[in-house]
């Protein structure tokens, strides 16, 4: 059974470099548990590299992730594969694997030599397929999908995982409108109803405003800022950390923060200047 | 509640018992049947073929000791260490072939054609012209020449993440310095040596003896054992280094741990008969379309090793009357051509393989 209280993840003092190229420094980070954050950042500035330290892909160079107070380098890989699963940003799937096949390995760190297809392993494969809206194409290779469909089979591999914490690096990439929305919707309704806690990664500020509890907004391997939408997007950070101009209006959908970017050939016209009118 | 449950999924089905539960492709089944029946075939012919022809039925009674002495001596001593050696030496490449095609998701990445074989080859070559190590013996030379290959290829290619290609581009580069080595050492040799390293080289099973069938009994069952214990690692690992670790696979452990398997298997094969090419590419590959697999499956891999080097051998030993023809000029022709065929449609579907 889950425990109560969701487990917590923790970066402390963390450093990671590629070679001797360093990318992170000193950064200190708790992923709130029950909680859905959404980290933001321009490209390069170290959000898949945070990510995929928190799943122990990349060892560091200084201080340590920890689930419940123990270094996730000192825990069995097995055990960690039960409690935190990641999805990276562009996996790849041999040739030929089909979407099956490809989701039922996500139960492996819930398998054994006697224990190989189990009732719960179907039934969580079953379900993440179902979920993803991926049931129809389960039969057919990966290969041959659509970049969206294979993002989808993807995803349903993490969530066959079936882990409290997840790691998504940009879930929605390669996505039409509607399974972004789709994806968002779900990793919600995991969160809500299954008290998963997920971190992700997304370049759409507005969605990040909609879906998150929590936003860590990145620069150069720092953390800038962090908290909830409402109180932290303002233009200020958006033009500290992607360099951009822009209006935060609120979401007449959500009545989060949304960030409207000006660029170079338009003005904010007046009524934009103001919170949107909410009748 | 039913003590045995199956349940039919497209493909393959799940079997269960209590708490336990496993999965049978039952193609994958059939074909490893049909490959092990077809296999103890090519073993039988090959115990009953020669200048003193046997029939099947007392090869097989002769099998469970049950026969003259004569034909006792002649299959016992003469015809079984050569027909094991076939069997092991096919089994081992197969599934090598299996294990570095899986791991690196590209045909190519064979041990014959990454220089493991020349590697282990240059090695005995190298001790049987210079004269050295004569006491460790070709097995021992083999495993270290192969093993050392593999090391450096992993060191030159793998460290930076698994590409396939990176791969085939340092191990051929690394397989051509072992043959200019082992040419090398071919013209110091004198005319006798020259001709008995030519016929090693070449790959064959002319002088097979029980000398040989033992180690290489213990290294493929010791191994093989390791394969199969690996082999839940393998299946995560084609996913790549990361989507392994985020399921639970010690990669730094597994992956080494992988390749030193598969380079070992070549290696004693390879020390027992030579590099027989082009099996350990082509075996996981039939194996693969056989089965309908998206990638070698390991088992089948070395089931079809194993019966296209007796094949091979029966071949070699018909086609030119009277002359034991070693088993790499018909492998290497048959492979050529397998390989040939691969490359185009590699190249149709423009995926490089
Ligand atoms: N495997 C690697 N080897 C060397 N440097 C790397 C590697 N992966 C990333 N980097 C570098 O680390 C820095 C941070 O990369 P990272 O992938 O974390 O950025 P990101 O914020 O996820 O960007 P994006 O939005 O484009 O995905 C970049 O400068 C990148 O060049
Ligand atoms: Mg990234």
């Amino acid at each position: 059974m889950r425990p109560e209280i969701a487990p917590t993840l923790r970066a402390e003092g963390l450093a990671v470099s590629y070679g001797d190229r360093s990318i992170i420094t000193d950064l200190d980070l708790v992923v709130p548990p029950g909680k859905i954050s959404v980290i933001v950042g321009a490209n390069a500035s170290g959000k898949s590299t945070l990510l995929r330290s928190l799943a122990r892909l990349l060892s560091p160079a200084a201080g340590q992730v920890c689930l419940d107070g123990e270094s996730i380098h000192a825990m069995p890989t097995r055990e960690l594969a039960r409690m935190v699963g990641l999805l990276p940003q562009s996996p790849v799937a041999p040739e030929g694997m089909t979407v099956i096949d490809l989701v039922g390995r996500g139960r492996a760190p819930h398998q054994s030599w006697w224990r190989q297809w189990s009732h719960s392993d179907e039934e969580t494969v079953r379900h993440a397929l179902e979920l993803t809206s991926m049931l129809d194409l389960a039969e057919r290779p990966v290969d041959e999908l659509s970049g969206g469909q294979r993002q989808r089979a993807w995803i349903a591999m993490a969530l066959a995982q079936d882990t409290d914490i997840l790691l998504l690096d940009e879930p929605t990439t390669f996505l039409d409108m509607a399974h972004q929305i789709e994806v968002l919707d779900l990793v919600m309704d995991l969160n809500r109803t299954r008290g998963r806690t997920v971190m992700m990664v997304l370049h759409d500020l507005n969605q990040a405003c909609r879906y998150a509890d929590h936003i860590v907004a990145m620069k150069s391997g720092r953390i800038v800022a962090q908290g909830p939408p409402a109180d932290l997007l303002t233009a200020e950070l958006v033009d500290e950390v992607f360099d951009v101009r822009c209006c935060v209006v609120t979401d007449p959908v959500s009545g989060t923060p949304l960030v409207i970017p000006i660029g170079r050939h338009h003005e904010p016209r007046n009524v934009a200047r103001h919170p949107f009118p909410i009748h | 509640m039913a003590l045995l449950e199956l349940t039919r999924q497209p493909g393959r089905i799940a079997v269960r018992l209590g708490p336990t539960s496993a999965v049978i492709r039952p193609r994958m089944l059939a074909v490893c049947l049909g490959l092990a029946v077809a296999s103890a075939l090519a073993f039988a012919v090959e115990l009953s073929f020669g200048d003193y022809p046997i029939p099947l039925l007392d090869v097989v009674r002769a099998l469970f000791g049950v026969g003259d002495r004569a034909t006792l001596f002649v299959i016992e001593e003469l015809r079984l260490p050569r027909a094991l050696v076939g069997l092991l030496v096919g089994c081992a490449f197969g599934v090598s072939g299996a294990l570095f095609q899986t791991l690196t998701r590209n045909p190519l990445a064979s041990p014959d054609m990454i220089g493991l074989s020349s590697g282990s080859a240059t090695a005995v070559v190298a001790a049987m012209v210079l004269g050295f190590g004569a006491g460790l013996g070709t097995q021992a030379l083999g495993l270290f020449g192969g093993i050392a290959t593999a090391v450096l290829i992993y060191g030159l290619a793998w460290k930076g993440g698994t590409t396939g290609y990176r791969i085939v581009l340092v191990g051929i580069g690394i397989s051509w310095m072992c043959t200019s080595l082992t040419s090398y050492l071919l013209v110091k040799a004198d005319m006798w040596e020259a001709q008995q390293v030519l016929r090693w080289i070449i790959g064959s099973l002319n002088g097979a003896d029980w000398v040989h069938v033992t180690p290489l009994a213990w290294a493929v069952l010791v191994l093989g054992i390791a394969v199969l214990l690996l082999s839940r690692w393998l299946r995560l690992l084609q996913l790549g280094t990361d989507v392994a670790t985020a399921l639970g696979v010690p990669v730094r452990f597994a992956q080494p741990a992988l390749i030193v398997t598969a380079a070992a298997l070549v290696s004693f094969a390879t020390a027992a008969t030579g590099p027989i090419v082009f099996v350990a590419l082509t075996a996981p590959q039939i194996a693969q379309r056989l089965t309908g697999c998206a990638w070698p499956p390991l088992v089948a891999s070395g089931l079809t090793g194993s019966f296209l080097v007796l094949g091979s051998d029966l071949i070699a030993q018909r086609v030119i009357p009277g002359t034991l023809l070693p088993i790499g000029v018909v492998t290497g022709a048959f492979g050529g051509l397998f390989l040939l065929w691969l490359l185009t449609r590699a190249n149709r579907v423009g995926s490089g393989g």
